[in-house]
């Protein structure tokens, strides 16, 4: 048990260097992954499928090339887990939804394809709100993966299947993407790290699109320098994209490596903080703070007048995607087919496929986005909501000119009850309140565990933003306040985590 | 349910003309001939298996992404610059939103409000009168699939019992050129229609982005037309004819509806505004009409980055531009020295300028060109069903035959059994005279033996001959052409016979 601890804690750069001294060989890591996989994931609900034959496969064919030899990439024999909105031939692709059930995509992701190239191990898919639209899984078809820290909460969302196989110990690794706050604000809730890149700096061609002028993948890990070296792996220019920035990434590694906030000069946005946001999340981000000035840092607070409007403008420009990116969900070609008896004609099967196919919260937003594109609204919504956005950017450029990075709180609570705002779409759509403008300006933002609220012993998170193209700036700090904080708790964060493999099994032990 | 005619009351033309002027708008696709499609690396060869030319990208797979093909950014600003159109500097694709089973991702990716290219002008000449055509827009997309309806009488979705899609098409550029509204054509709108698609036609083969076959679909022309009451100033209703697919088509459209709408029009009716097929037999009729307008819920395509062509690129398309084909028409016309009668056939013949040119600087004289494409070629094109271009003989193989026939090696008669040869595939002219055997023979001794033979066979002849009777001479050649097996130069045997009996 205690080599299956120690290989189930360790990050992803100690399991690399575990192997590569011969201490533990990949498929030890990877079956003692699946084994908590197999232990767990019916009381979290993470994974939605897992690939235990070809990652076992994987796994040896790993341990041959490096007996041989062979010189391997940082990450090579990692087990990880894959948000189920990536394609990856062989396994079946949801997106957590009905209306996909089954479907196998016939070929891979760029960022599957890049895991597979550096020998990640893919160990399956993780759960997502459905389409990856929501902040708790609740949406998703599939049923609601639950929080590590306490298992009546939420994980966040969407990518609460990632951020919780990472929290449960069932992957060190995992790729989410983060749309509105997808990969930051379930990090937040789960004490672990999520970082999304800019905008372009990692491909989307094979990521089910939600807003495609917001979605990016990025990297969710136990520990800074894990994020870094996953995102040096999946990032970078990729021609099947036309979005995707061709210039080379910065160097995130390094950065996560030599985190030193001393010089910085730090700026605390004045729109993320105050009401509504919870007690022990302001007293955790204003010690963080404390912390950041006294490493050397320049705190300078700083106003971006305009964020007061991101939600809204979010909220106009997401679902106008939305209701265009699924379309294509029509029932002719793959996916559920609902009402096709002969006599019904063609519409009336799409429509009776996307009746029966799609979960309110997606439904919702088809309609927002419909109407705010309808000819007479379109300038009234989707039209004003760009020039809102076209204001963040600006808002940022400003705050940039006077700060290296900006900060915030992650998102304004620690994890709700699962059940707690699934019926109040307002109070569910607030979690991303920090995380939205950074979407809608297309820069750096990633989510750092920074303790526990002293009111209810959930984690909370640290956002730091950086410009575009600056993403090393996220990691500098990111690792910076990660070594402060290990040193003051004489620990990591994760390290207070329960460890469900014993309560779980000591409960079910008990009755 | 096939209809068989028309039920429409139409005016008579001359009387609709008294009556109203015509506006016309076109609205043209053009199908690109690159290689790969719009969006994606897949083939746009006419012709395969279905579904056989795709990919996640161009069947709307989840997660697929589009990347824009440059080629067809080349045609594009090309086919506007050749139409004297501005060049957009940063322009965007946008979505066109429409739930339809031959658009894979229920959206096409098009231009909207900020095309590639934009305000250009096209002067057409139609029997000595000059038009001015204003072009509003040449604009990018991608072609849908196409949907085979099966079951039904007619191959329309009515009446069939269940459809069958072909992806192949979907995808392939396109590019739409559209007209501004066309006023002052009286009655010469029709014709003038029909000349602005020749002129499009021509200009796509000139500047070779599209295979411009109009029975392939590669030319597709939507005719709007409206009539105001002479005198007015008010546009009247318009319709749109789609689909119009032939030159002769799209004149036969515009007058018919020019004459329908008269009708409804003098009767105190109301055109509707509605598309309308086009039926080959010179009728058009209401296409599905839509209780309420589509609203396409544009918005800019946030999976493409702008399209921003530098000036230095344009001006460079600009300058390779080749010569507008009709400055060329009545540049070779003069260069050679045809008379406008056969001006006329070589224009009356689709492509054969083109290899009169080619056949020119190949070396042979335009008279030869002239006569070997529209004759000889013309002929076995023709019987062949075939065009012109479609010969298995090139310009160059056409003017290394007429060579060897100036240099005396060949006469007429040999040079067609070469061609033959070439068409047969039995290679170059040089290796079919080769094969065959078929020079003229020069053995001058073998020939006066022939001419020799003749004479002493027809000694009446000869008499005839020697008493000054020259135009005898022809049964003599006759003779001994038939004895040489035709591989002699007539004009040699006759030489010699008035030689001999002289």
């Amino acid at each position: 048990m205690s080599q299956a601890h120690d290989i189930l804690t360790s990050s992803a750069a100690g399991l690399v260097a575990a192997m590569e001294a011969g201490t533990w060989s990949c498929e030890q890591i990877t079956r003692t992954h699946l084994d908590q996989i197999e232990a767990l994931n019916p009381h979290v609900n993470s994974y939605l499928a897992v690939d235990a034959e070809r990652a076992l496969a994987t796994a040896r064919s790993i341990d041959a090339r490096r007996a041989g030899g062979e010189k391997l990439g940082p990450l090579a024999g990692v087990p990880i887990a894959v948000k189920d909105l990536l394609c990856y031939a062989g396994l079946p692709t949801t997106a957590g939804s009905r209306i996909l059930e089954g479907w196998m995509p016939p070929y891979d992701s760029t960022v599957v394809e890049r895991l597979v190239a550096a020998d990640l191990v893919i160990l399956g898919k993780t759960n997502l709100d459905e389409f990856a639209m929501g902040s708790s899984t609740e949406t998703s078809a599939y049923g609601t993966s639950r929080n590590p820290w306490d298992l009546d909460r939420v994980p966040g969302g969407s990518g609460g299947g990632s951020s919780s196989s990472v929290a449960a110990f069932m992957a060190p690794l995992a790729i989410g993407t983060d749309t509105g706050g997808s990969i930051r604000q379930p990090a937040s809730v789960t004490g672990t790290v999520g970082v999304k890149p800019t905008y372009g700096g990692v491909s989307r061609y094979g990521i089910i699109a939600m807003a495609s002028s917001l979605d990016q993948a990025g990297p969710c890990a136990r520990t800074v320098e894990d994020a870094a070296l996953l995102h040096e792996v999946i990032g970078g220019h990729d021609p099947r994209d036309s979005t995707s920035i061709d210039q080379p990434l910065p160097d995130v590694v390094a950065a996560a490596r030599h985190g030193d906030v001393a010089g910085m000069r730090i700026g605390v946005v004045t729109e993320l903080g105050g009401e509504g946001y919870a007690p022990g999340v302001e007293q955790r981000f204003t010690e963080a703070v404390a912390l950041l000035r006294e490493a050397g840092a320049e705190i300078v607070e700083v106003s971006c007048p305009h964020f007061v409007h991101a939600m809204a403008a979010y909220y106009l420009i997401m679902p106008a995607e939305v209701s265009s990116n699924l379309a294509r969900f029509d029932a002719m070609r793959y996916g559920l087919r609902v009402g096709d008896d002969g006599e019904n004609s063609t519409e009336d099967v799409m429509r009776a496929s996307r009746g029966a196919g799609f979960g309110a919260e997606v439904k919702r937003r088809i309609m927002l986005g419909t109407y705010a594109l309808s000819s007479g609204y379109y300038d009234a919504y989707y039209g004003s909501a760009q020039k809102v956005r076209t204001l963040i950017v600006r808002d940022f450029e400003a705050a940039f000119e006077a700060c290296d990075v900006l900060i915030s709180p992650s998102t304004p609570t620690t994890a709700f009850k699962i059940g707690e705002r699934i019926d109040d779409p307002l109070a569910m759509y607030k979690a991303d309140l920090c995380t939205i403008p950074s979407n809608l300006a297309g820069n750096a933002s990633g989510s750092f565990p920074i303790g526990l609220a002293p009111e209810d012993g959930l984690p909370v998170g640290l956002q730091v933003m950086a410009p575009p193209m600056a993403d090393d700036r996220v990691y500098r700090v990111g690792a910076a306040i990660e070594r402060f904080l290990e040193q003051q708790w004489g620990r990591s964060m994760m390290a207070m985590a329960p460890r469900l493999e014993h309560s779980l099994l000591d409960d079910q032990g008990g009755n | 349910m096939a209809e068989v005619t028309t039920t429409a009351e139409l005016m008579d033309y001359d009387e609709a003309m008294e009556r109203f002027d015509p506006v016309l708008g076109l609205e043209v696709h053009v199908e690109l001939n690159t290689a790969s499609k719009m969006f994606c690396g897949c083939s746009t060869a006419f012709g395969a298996d279905p579904n056989t030319q795709t990919c996640p990208v161009c069947l709307g797979l989840p997660g697929s992404l589009p990347v824009v093909n440059g080629t067809a950014v080349e045609s594009a600003i090309r086919i506007g610059l050749a139409l004297n159109c501005e060049v957009a500097t940063w322009c965007r694709f946008s979505r066109k939103n429409y739930f339809y089973p031959d658009m894979p991702k229920d959206y096409q990716v098009s231009q909207y409000d900020e095309p590639i290219c934009f305000d250009g002008h096209v002067d057409l000449e139609v029997n000595g009168d000059v038009f001015r055509i204003e072009i509003e827009r040449v604009h990018m997309e991608e072609d849908a699939g196409k949907l085979v309806h099966q079951g039904g009488d007619t191959g329309r979705i009515h009446g069939a019992d269940h459809s069958l899609v072909d992806y192949n098409r979907a995808g392939v550029p396109l590019m739409e050129i559209v007209t501004k509204p066309i006023r002052g054509l009286g009655t010469r709108a029709p014709e003038v229609g029909r000349a602005y698609m020749a002129h499009l036609r021509d200009l796509m083969v000139a500047l070779g982005v599209s295979h411009a076959r109009m029975e392939q679909g590669n030319l597709r022309c939507d005719a709007n037309v409206s009539l105001m009451p002479k005198g007015s100033d008010e546009l009247g209703t318009r319709t749109e004819t789609k689909n119009v697919n032939s030159l002769r088509s799209v004149e036969g459209a515009l007058r018919f509806e020019i004459q329908r709408q008269g009708a409804l029009l003098a009767e105190g009716g109301r055109v509707v505004q509605e598309t309308r097929h086009w039926h080959e037999e010179g009728w058009t009729s209401p296409g599905r009409s839509k209780e309420t307008a589509e609203d396409y819920r544009y918005f800019p395509e946030p999976d493409l980055v702008p399209v921003a062509p530098s000036r230095e690129w344009v001006e460079q398309l600009r300058a390779s531009l080749p010569e507008p084909p009709a400055s060329k028409r009545t540049r070779l016309q003069a260069e050679y020295g045809f008379t406008d009668l056969q001006m006329r056939d070589v224009l009356g013949n689709a492509g054969s300028l083109d290899l009169i040119e080619a056949t020119v600087l190949a070396g042979s004289s335009a008279a030869a060109a002239r006569k070997w494409w529209l004759g000889e070629l013309a002929r076995r094109a023709n019987d062949a069903g075939v065009d012109l271009a479609d010969l298995t003989i090139t310009p160059q193989q056409v003017a290394a035959v007429q060579a060897l026939v100036d240099e005396g090696s060949l006469n007429d008669k040999l040079a067609r059994q070469v061609i033959e040869g070439v068409l047969a595939g039995e290679g170059e002219p040089a290796q079919v005279v080769a094969d065959r055997g078929l020079a003229v023979v020069s053995d001058e001794g073998a020939l006066s033996q022939a001419v020799d033979e003749a004479i002493a066979a027809n000694p009446d002849v000869a008499e005839r001959i020697r008493e000054g009777k020259v135009q005898a001479a022809g049964a003599l050649i006759g003779a001994v052409m038939k004895a040489m097996r035709g591989q002699a130069d007539a004009a040699r045997v006759r030489e010699l016979i008035l030689q001999k009996l002289s």
